[in-house]
């Protein structure tokens, strides 16, 4: 293992603010059907080496911890330790500039033609196909935390609030986050847990 | 104007609240725009999914909402108001992580959210499912997308639009859903 002083993870020059735009662009370009992150650790990691693997995993956890998209997160957090403030803009803005762009053109699209009835038929198709990718997505995410009583019953209980109970996603919050930060409150004697 | 401000107050809002990533502030998000801007369980799910073909973040078809209630104008106010708030305060703590270090606490946080957020997520694809399951086609057809996915590495990509199809010319040729 390396020491983790430095954020590069090798003694390259910083990259121009045009390069980090360039290449979170390239990722928000290709990164058909999801797997962001993936692509982002090639990139910063592999391809570039402006993280080491650690605090590459830092910055993911931060991601993940903080609300927001986790790839946007990411991506201004990476930009942010590069180039500052002007760093995390290139690289969210190259991130989410092509999506952006697709769906208002196909926004535009849809708006014109929304009552043309095979274009309902083939969104119908459409949008069977997209709730099974979003369960299917929940179903990978979830993964193991199914398989716990402690998280399990946080999931549940969650689900009952927010579709039985139809409650607000702020009262949801409100009463399932001081739950689950009693639930999973650092132990004193409790080594950290590698993931 | 008025429509506006009330845009960027709701996606203001949505952003701070999507612990876990964007896909779980979904219900929520319908709901609301069912209830204020009149964008009906159908038109949602249609959005939704074609977003979902689109390259780069998960959650760019919010725009698409923005358009449709108040045109690029709004599109643009959705932008900013679903996206700065969760960017600043991400920059904001994550400065300040990387000084103080990684903290017990942290690790708490993110795994009390991890578990809410999947059943926020569960919520999403309840309330998704509601929409987009019209009849024993669009079930069939959105299961055998979620078992595909699950004992496959295929792009999503395809198989949606690969449901699009099948499921258009079934619907033609049986007037089936």
């Amino acid at each position: 293992m390396k020491p983790q002083e430095t954020s590069l993870a090798v003694d390259e020059p910083l990259p121009s603010l045009w390069e980090i735009f360039r290449e979170f662009l390239l990722i928000g370009a290709v990164s058909f059907g999801g797997g962001i992150v993936a692509y982002e650790r090639l990139l910063l990691v592999d391809k570039r080496k402006w993280l080491t693997p650690d605090a590459f995993m830092a910055t993911l956890a931060i991601s993940q911890t903080l609300p927001g998209l986790n790839s946007v997160n990411l991506a201004l957090l990476a930009g942010d330790r590069l180039r500052g403030f002007v760093g995390a803009c290139a690289a969210a803005a190259g991130l989410m500039l092509p999506g952006g762009l697709f769906v208002l053109v196909a926004g535009v699209a849809y708006s014109a033609g929304a009552d043309h009835p095979l274009l309902n038929v083939l969104l119908a198709g459409v949008a069977a196909g997209a709730t099974g990718l979003l369960a299917s997505i929940t179903y990978k995410i979830g993964d193991q935390l199914f398989l716990q009583m402690r998280a399990l019953s946080i999931i549940v209980a969650t689900f009952v609030l927010m579709s039985v109970l139809k409650f607000s996603l702020v009262t949801v919050l409100l009463i399932m986050a001081p739950i689950g930060l009693y639930l999973y409150r650092p132990k004193a004697d409790e080594q950290e847990p590698s993931k | 104007m008025s429509a506006l401000i009330q845009l960027a107050m709701t996606f203001g809002m949505l952003s701070v609240l999507a612990v876990g990533g964007g896909t779980a502030v979904l219900p929520e998000m319908q709901t609301i725009l069912a209830q204020r801007f009149n964008i009906d369980h159908t038109a949602f799910v249609h959005i939704y999914s074609l977003g979902q073909l689109a390259p780069g973040p998960n959650m760019m078809m919010v725009l698409v909402f923005g358009y449709e209630i108040a045109g690029l104008l709004g599109a643009g106010v959705v932008l900013l108001s679903f996206f700065l708030p969760s960017s600043v305060l991400c920059l904001a703590v994550g400065r300040l992580w990387n000084k103080i270090g990684e903290r017990p606490w942290r690790r708490a946080v993110q795994r009390a959210l991890e578990p809410i957020a999947i059943g926020l997520m569960c919520s999403g694809v309840y309330a998704v499912a509601k929409a987009a399951f019209v009849g024993p086609l669009t079930i069939g057809l959105g299961v055998l997308t979620f078992v595909v996915l699950l004992k496959s590495r295929i792009n999503p990509v395809y198989l949606i639009l690969g449901a699009g199809v099948v499921g258009a010319v079934i619907m033609q040729l049986t007037g089936m859903r």
